[in-house]
């Protein structure tokens, strides 16, 4: 059998030294390639914890996280940082774009520091994912002359950047007004169907997760349902107004 | 471009205020470092100079006359002798055509000759003044201490019965050009001269007691019929006098004195002004160091989001740490060049400033290409240095940390 992209087993994270807080007690699942998946749960209940060890940002504190089959545990500092910048991509709620830099720039951040040095492929690479987030007449700018659509649909392409096989997005659209949040939603929708990149979406909006294919309800650091969302055809910016959102 | 450049360079950029601070702050350092250096090394220049006007590198004498004990200095009985050091003549360097020619031999020397030194009166009329007669080869000597070039009246001809004497002499005894004078050595050996030139060579002593007469008149005045009494050598790098002086003297046999040794004094003030330069220079450096590693740090506070995203992408820790080593070097770098125009300009206003009645300034500067090299290799390691803190820090960064509370 082929090993599943990302597979969780018996994770648990602790936080503090003197007064231990369990954030995580025994999280297990896995992830396939191409799914689209939704993390949703109240505030405090671990998401970010969650998505953090999904992103190999950080360790658990006991339990396994076997990317591809790879126990991601023996792998040193150096090795986890290549392993996450080809594999995983990040869009952030604060579209965390470098402000010294121009959305193209910023696109070709990853590979850059991936390789180490530009060339006109890169850039190609970068300007055409530009083009698909419908930026193509944004590129040269600052980001920070940018909108908040605009920007996180630079985040996006920036996720891509790598054509990672998984792109975590914490609260992508929390920021955004809704016809940009959909925009921004679309996209993601359109890379996952095109390239076959798996996504796993945190977010509160219970709109948005009925979108996904898959969700995974966290409380209080456990996984109280995981279970298939909607079929992905809401036309939402009108559904929700009707409030004809939820399950 | 690689990574690390592209990242440090518009880092740089877009810090304006903060970065055009800190290449004033290295330019003002480098700045200091390149006047003072300038200034104290001219200074030293033309104090050597001037000392070496009126000398030789290196005088070559025979070695005093000393009886030789009968008993044997190391021998086992203890014997208490008083042996008395004899009043020193005036003696011929033995075989001093063969010593000139192995001098010559001696790497690092670059002219020699041979003189005769001694002392006789001057007299004109009922005058009567103490000099020292200098029986020179006129060619060679001039290659040696320049006195051509500071002949105030006449020329420097000593053929035959011509001799030239210093400013003092010729004031105190009323000599002018053309006038003749007897030089009277010990043992009623007396000659009458004419004055070809007076020279001022800037030494009261020198231009008080000196007389250039040519090397057979000093032979036969100084009763060294044949003879020399010094060899007077000069040598290519001044601060290699004293190790060539010693080598010449064990090739030799003859006592070397080089101008080193007979001016301590002078080398011990340029030392001690060197140490001090040196310690203001490294307070400068620690000073330019402190202001390019506190800029970097509060850079990498106010970048640590930037900085954690960047790892969050993958950014392997050594290209981060790299970006700001790259940016400490170049602040270091520019600030160093802009530093270098700010002291070169520093300096020649200096000089500028107060000038010698001949026109030369009073403060020499010495500006090299070496000094600023030198001023700006210094800098940049000092950057690179700087940043290594800061980088560190920045390399500590938890990307999870800064995600969440950024």
């Amino acid at each position: 059998m082929d090993d599943p992209l990302l597979r969780l087993e018996d994770v648990t994270k602790d936080y503090g030294e003197r007064v231990v807080t369990r954030v995580l007690h025994g999280i297990s699942f896995t992830l396939s390639s191409g799914g689209f998946t939704a993390l949703i749960g109240p505030s405090g209940s671990g998401k970010s914890t969650l998505l953090h060890l999904l992103g190999l940002l950080d360790r658990p504190t006991s339990g396994r996280i076997l990317l591809r089959g790879c126990d991601t545990g023996e792998l040193g500092q150096h090795a986890l940082g290549r392993l996450r910048g080809r594999t995983i991509g990040f869009v952030f709620q604060f579209h965390h774009l470098l402000p010294a830099f121009t959305a193209v720039e910023n696109v070709m951040m990853p590979i850059l520091a991936d390789r180490g040095r530009a060339d006109d492929e890169m850039r190609g690479h970068a300007i055409g994912l530009l083009e698909r987030v419908g930026l193509a007449d944004r590129m040269h700018n600052r980001v920070t002359d940018l909108s908040g659509g605009q920007q996180q649909r630079v985040a996006v392409a920036r996720a891509l950047s790598m054509t990672p096989a998984l792109v975590l997005a914490d609260e992508p659209t929390g920021n955004l007004d809704t016809q940009s949040g959909d925009q921004v939603f679309a996209l993601l929708r359109q890379f996952n169907r095109e390239q076959g990149t798996a996504f796993l979406i945190v977010t509160h909006d219970p709109c948005l997760a009925a979108r996904c294919d898959r969700i995974i309800e966290l409380v209080d650091g456990r996984i109280t349902s995981d279970r298939s969302g909607g079929d992905g055809q809401w036309d939402s910016a009108s559904d929700r107004r009707d409030g004809r959102c939820g399950d | 471009m690689p990574f690390e450049w592209i990242v440090a360079i518009r880092y740089l950029r877009e810090g304006r205020a903060q970065s055009l601070l800190i290449l004033a702050g290295v330019a003002v350092g480098v700045g200091i470092i390149v006047f003072l250096s300038a200034l104290i090394s001219g200074l030293q220049v033309s104090l050597i100079d001037r000392t070496l006007g009126t000398q030789a590198h290196i005088v070559l004498r025979r070695p005093d006359e000393m009886p030789r004990p009968l008993l044997e200095r190391d021998g086992p009985v203890a014997v208490t002798a008083h042996v008395e050091r004899p009043a020193q003549r005036l003696r011929s360097i033995l075989q001093w055509q063969q010593v000139l020619d192995s001098v010559e031999r001696m790497p690092g020397v670059v002219a020699l000759t041979p003189t005769v030194t001694g002392s006789a009166f001057a007299r004109q009329g009922t005058a009567n003044r103490a000099v020292l007669i200098r029986g020179v080869d006129p060619a060679g000597f001039l290659r040696i201490i320049d006195v051509g070039s500071k002949i105030t009246a006449g020329r420097f001809d000593i053929t035959g019965t011509d001799a030239v004497v210093g400013s003092e002499l010729a004031a105190a005894l009323g000599l002018t050009v053309g006038d003749k004078i007897r030089l009277s050595a010990p043992d009623d050996r007396s000659e009458v001269f004419t004055i070809r030139g007076i020279f001022d060579i800037g030494n009261k002593d020198a231009n008080e007691r000196w007389v250039f007469v040519s090397l057979r008149s000093g032979q036969t005045l100084l009763d060294l019929i044949g003879g020399v009494s010094t060899i007077e050598v000069k040598v290519a790098d001044i601060f290699s006098a004293e190790s060539i002086a010693q080598r010449l003297s064990a090739r030799t046999g003859l006592e070397a004195d080089s101008w080193m040794k007979t001016n301590t004094q002078l080398l011990v003030g340029l030392r001690s002004q060197n140490t001090s330069s040196y310690m203001i220079q490294l307070f400068v450096i620690i000073a330019v160091a402190l202001g390019i590693a506190s800029v970097l740090v509060v850079s990498v506070v106010q970048k640590s989001r930037e900085i954690g995203i960047l790892k969050a992408m993958g950014t392997p820790t050594r290209r981060i740490i790299r970006v700001f080593l790259i940016e400490g070097a170049l602040v270091g770098l520019v600030g160093s060049v802009l530093g270098v125009a700010l002291g070169a300009g520093l300096s020649l206003f200096f000089a500028s400033l107060a000038k010698n009645p001949d026109g030369s300034p009073t403060f020499p500067v010495d500006l090299n290409l070496a000094l600023f090299l030198r001023a700006s290799i210094i800098a940049t390691i000092t950057g690179v240095v700087a940043a290594a803190a800061p980088a560190h820090r920045a390399a500590r960064l938890d990307p999870v940390e800064v995600i969440r509370y950024g």
